[in-house]
């Protein structure tokens, strides 16, 4: 038995925002993969909880009429990586999230519930940032759009306000057009591990793939939230493909980024591994635009 | 609070009472009397709870009991034929030596079972990725993993997808 006060069960999305304005001290349960453990360590014990686990209106991935990809929250993360609209334009995601866990965890874990812990590890998160994913919210107040670069408050805290929940994660033509992307995440072990760093880059090269006409770069664990190093962004807009690009954004990077030390990893080593990460993933997203180095 | 809960469990319609604080492990083992599905870490690290829910593998101790409600259940129960004849997954897991304390048996079955149905060869590095959700701490993976080998080849073979 969870050591939980009550459950409120919720199979629509008015459901869900009636019953957390109701119960505004309540958690959310999307998946359980992180609420239900953290009521097992008795951080959570007594808490009340609305599931929205059952609420299948927030399920799925679709394409939208202006070509941007539409992923509901509750949508797992192996559903989201074998997705056949993920795999042939978000490839870089689908991958992201089969870092995730094990294929269990990868089952019962949702995109929304990842990004809406706000923490800094999440899989989802720094290719989301570094595809501009844009979010719809409902509340008591009705519906409001936001982009994700924003929605990061802090450690745990996102912005969403009284009665809200997240119902959707776009990501718009733009970002993903002609665009290639990597994801590499640094972790002691290859399953069941919580990145010590990761780095989502993806690029948009010019017709003669000589220049890069489009940059993208986000970490997480290189800060307290999932952060886009946008001095990086900027410093290689328009520069020539090479080796220099490389050394650009390997130092560019670290203007936005501040990782501390943690018993995963000492903040020395993870300026170690962001200088390399952006390097060698950057070099990727490049290649497999059609660009060499 | 209790709350009715209607699934499939093995195959057989089944009705539940269950306290609506339960997980899915619980209410396995302690209504249904599953007791292949093990209670082992109960924060989802182990697989030893590992069932299949609408044909993949979940872990039964972070699962809410009322998140059954509709849903297909198998453990690793549902098998055994009617005479008691285990399946080829589980000879294959005693002729390969893939059993030693054997608690982590069912959920490594359990966890196999989308593999050894796929309709082509997982390499044994896919094998892995798709088992490492579960531990096991004797045998040291590697009779599992052929066990697991040894029963996809012999279905694909069943299927005409491999000589």
């Amino acid at each position: 038995m969870y050591d939980v006060n009550n459950i409120y069960e919720a199979f629509s999305i008015e459901e869900a925002v009636r019953l957390k304005v109701e119960h505004p001290d309540a958690k959310i349960i999307a998946g359980g993969s992180d609420v239900l453990i953290q009521i097992r360590e008795g951080k959570l014990a007594g808490v009340d909880l609305i599931s929205i686990q059952m609420i299948d209106e927030l399920r799925g991935v679709s394409m939208l009429p202006d070509g941007s990809i539409l992923i509901k929250p509750l949508t797992s993360f192996y559903e989201v990586t074998y997705n056949e609209i993920i795999e042939r334009y978000l490839p870089t995601l689908g991958y992201a999230v089969d870092q995730v866990g094990g294929p269990q965890i990868r089952n019962i874990g949702t995109i929304g519930g990842n990004i809406c812990n706000g923490v800094t590890s999440a899989d989802s998160a720094a290719t989301l940032k570094a595809y501009d994913a844009v979010l719809k919210i409902t509340g008591p107040d009705g519906k409001r759009t936001m982009p994700y670069l924003d929605f990061s408050l802090g450690v745990g805290k996102v912005d969403l306000r009284e009665g809200e929940i997240l119902t959707g994660i776009i990501v718009p033509k733009e970002s993903y057009e002609r665009t290639y992307g990597h994801y590499i995440k640094y972790a002691m072990r290859k399953a069941m591990d919580i990145a010590t760093m990761s780095c989502s880059a993806n690029v948009r090269l010019s017709k003669d793939l000589k220049t890069v006409d489009r940059f993208r770069i986000a970490f997480g664990v290189a800060a307290p939230v999932p952060t886009r190093a946008v001095s990086a962004e900027a410093a290689v807009q328009g520069m020539p493909v090479g080796e220099a690009l490389l050394d650009t954004v390997s130092k560019a990077v670290l203007q936005d980024l501040n990782p501390r030390s943690s018993w995963r990893a000492g903040k020395e080593f993870r300026l170690q591994l962001i200088k390399e990460m952006a390097r060698r993933c950057t070099k990727e997203a490049i290649t497999k635009a059609g660009g060499k180095i | 609070m209790r709350k009715d809960i209607h699934c499939t469990v093995n195959g057989m319609e089944r009705e539940f009472n269950v306290d609506v604080r339960s997980s899915l492990l619980e209410m396995l083992r302690g209504e249904e009397h599953a007791h292949s599905v093990k209670k082992g870490c109960e924060v989802g690290e182990c697989g030893a709870c590992t069932v299949l829910i609408d044909g993949r593998p979940f872990v039964s101790c972070i699962y809410l009991a009322i998140w059954a409600e509709g849903k297909d259940i198998m453990t690793s129960e549902g098998l055994v034929d009617k005479n008691g004849k285990l399946s080829d997954i589980q000879e294959a897991f005693i002729s390969e030596g893939a059993v030693q304390c054997g608690f982590c048996t069912p959920g490594f079955i359990m966890s196999a079972i989308p593999i050894i149905n796929a309709d082509r060869k997982y390499s044994r590095d896919e094998i892995k990725k798709w088992i490492a959700g579960n531990f096991c701490r004797c045998t040291g993976y590697q009779k599992i993993v052929d066990a697991i080998e040894k029963t996809q080849e012999k279905r694909l073979r069943e299927k005409g997808l491999l000589k």
